[in-house]
């Protein structure tokens, strides 16, 4: 379970998070939305602790991941599954390479058993021919398909997804949040995935939260979230130039 | 007045912690090269990265170097009347000063600032923390292999230097300016003492370090953007050359 309660952040005077509260219980999956520049990279940064919280905290299962230990942070850092936006390949390996990396570095496991693995997860995201190619030569959305790949293969816990479709084409855009769907109820994953996939991001999450001015202006299920009330999401949702919502 | 005070203490105080922070990175970084796992694969990549394709320019210079030595001392020796010291002077010059620095600022200049740029690009494109992020201590994957091959490769790339200087050395002072080859070669035996050669292989390991250290350190903690990286890079290259000769001074002081 992840618990983050009044955080605040500010970068020189600009407060991004203002006073932000989010529940995500285990086995949930949270959609958390909002407009470009909110803050929601910056919020999932807090949650594995590549920022620090100007004030209010940030618990996984009960633990305050801003005090804990060295070992207990790696240890956390283990069983989260992060795709950053840019998916921070490393430039210097291969496709293969890239995905192989966590288990070669984390594992015990056998070359052969690795390749199998790996050849298996590129296959799930639509690039077995990819292996030989080097991330400067893949396209944005292979890009990011192969960060999924990396991360998935570590068959994570808690996922903490940075816009993992975005730029992507439809049809791959389905099947990747189908293999999310399919992952997820297999293995009773708990995350959080920053999308702007509205409305196909609504068939796969339990809950989705906007993220507004620097708090969450609502958490709406998949069903309420279309009749809303709330005028904020009622517009960002149906995507309406006229709102509360000024540029 | 105050304000002028003010503003140099806090100048001052920010040169001191940056100094504090480098040494705790040096610091963590020799620690993790001493407890295992090392990549040996990384280690070798980066001997052969900072030491064989250094090659080619420590030859290139060193042997201008010693051919420089050799034209500058020669009327000078020849004033006082003993030309056959040229070879002493050479060497010596090369061994104990002039092999370990200007080996170090022409890796410097070719390996280092490569090396920040590389790192400083992880960073930004938070290739740092992913590698954090699984659980993983980028220290051993970027700074280890690099402090290691640094330290192995900067005295073997003096040791060329110094060799291919004074072979320079001989080119010029012996073929050209028509000294004895025995004298060249057989005072440098009678002058040169296993003494000036730990000197000299002592220093350039401490350059190695130096350099690696601070180049990893401007990668690791270069500023946002393409501008970040190249502001890193530049004062990687410029912070460690001028390390590398105050430092020089400072050890030639300490063992005279
Ligand atoms: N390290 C930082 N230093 C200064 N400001 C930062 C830093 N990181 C984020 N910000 C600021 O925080 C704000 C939110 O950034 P963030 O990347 O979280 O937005 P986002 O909601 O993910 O946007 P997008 O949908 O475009 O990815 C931005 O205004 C940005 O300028
Ligand atoms: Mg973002």
């Amino acid at each position: 379970m992840i618990i983050i309660e009044n955080l605040q952040k500010a970068f020189g005077g600009q407060e991004v998070l203002r006073d932000v509260s989010l529940r995500v219980k285990t086995g949930e999956f949270v959609a958390l939305v909002g407009l470009s520049g909110s803050g929601k990279s910056l919020l999932l940064r807090h949650v594995v602790r590549l920022m620090r919280p100007d004030a209010g905290r940030v618990l996984v299962d009960g633990r305050d991941v801003a005090l804990m230990p060295r070992r207990e942070l790696e240890a956390l850092r283990s069983r989260v599954g992060y795709v950053f936006q840019s998916g921070a390949l490393f430039d210097s390996l291969t496709v293969f390479d890239n995905v192989a990396f966590p288990l070669r570095e984390k594992t015990r496991l056998g070359e052969s058993a690795i390749r199998r693995k790996v050849l298996e997860e590129l296959d799930q995201v639509g690039l077995k021919d990819a292996e030989h190619k080097y991330p400067a030569q893949l396209s944005g959305g292979m890009l990011k398909r192969v960060a999924l790949a990396r991360t998935l293969v570590r068959a994570p816990e808690i996922i903490l997804f940075d816009e993992p479709t975005t730029g992507l084409d439809p049809i791959v855009v389905n099947s990747i949040l189908q293999l999310f769907d399919s992952v997820h109820k297999r293995l009773n994953l708990t995350g959080i995935l920053v999308s702007h996939e509205i409305p196909e991001i609504f068939g796969i999450v339990q809950k989705i939260a906007m993220l507004h001015e620097g708090r969450i202006a609502a958490v709406e299920t998949p069903e309420s979230i279309r009749c809303s009330a709330n005028p904020v999401i009622d517009q960002f949702v149906n995507g309406k130039p006229e709102g509360p919502i000024q540029y | 007045m105050i304000e002028t005070l003010i503003l140099w203490g806090t100048w001052g105080m920010q040169r001191v912690a940056r100094l504090g922070k480098c040494t705790l990175f040096f610091g963590e970084a020799v620690g993790c090269c001493l407890t295992p796992p090392l990549k040996w694969d990384r280690v070798l990549k980066q001997i052969w990265f900072i030491g064989w394709k250094s090659m080619p320019v420590i030859c290139l210079t060193a042997a201008f170097t010693g051919m420089v030595l050799a034209l500058q001392g020669h009327p000078t020796l020849r004033r006082v009347g003993s030309e056959a010291f040229l070879g002493p002077l050479v060497a010596l010059s090369l061994i104990r000063e002039l092999g370990p620095v200007l080996a170090a600022l022409m890796v410097t200049g070719r390996a280092g600032s490569s090396i920040t740029a590389q790192i400083g690009i992880m960073r930004i494109n938070d290739q740092i923390d992913a590698i954090q992020l699984m659980g993983l201590n980028p220290m051993r994957y970027l700074v280890v292999p690099n402090l290691i091959a640094f330290v192995v490769a900067m005295p073997l790339l003096a040791a060329v230097f110094d060799v291919v200087a004074i072979f320079g050395g001989y080119l010029l002072g012996v073929r050209v300016l028509g000294l004895n080859a025995g004298a060249y070669f057989g005072e440098m035996n009678n002058y040169v003492v296993i003494h000036d050669i730990l000197n000299g292989f002592y220093k350039s390991m401490c350059f190695g370090a130096l350099i690696a250290c601070v180049c990893c350190y401007k990668g690791f903690n270069s500023r946002f953007g393409a501008e970040g990286v190249s502001v890193a890079t530049t004062q990687a290259v410029v912070d460690a050359s001028v390390l590398v000769l105050v430092w020089d001074y400072l050890l030639t002081a300490l063992v005279n």
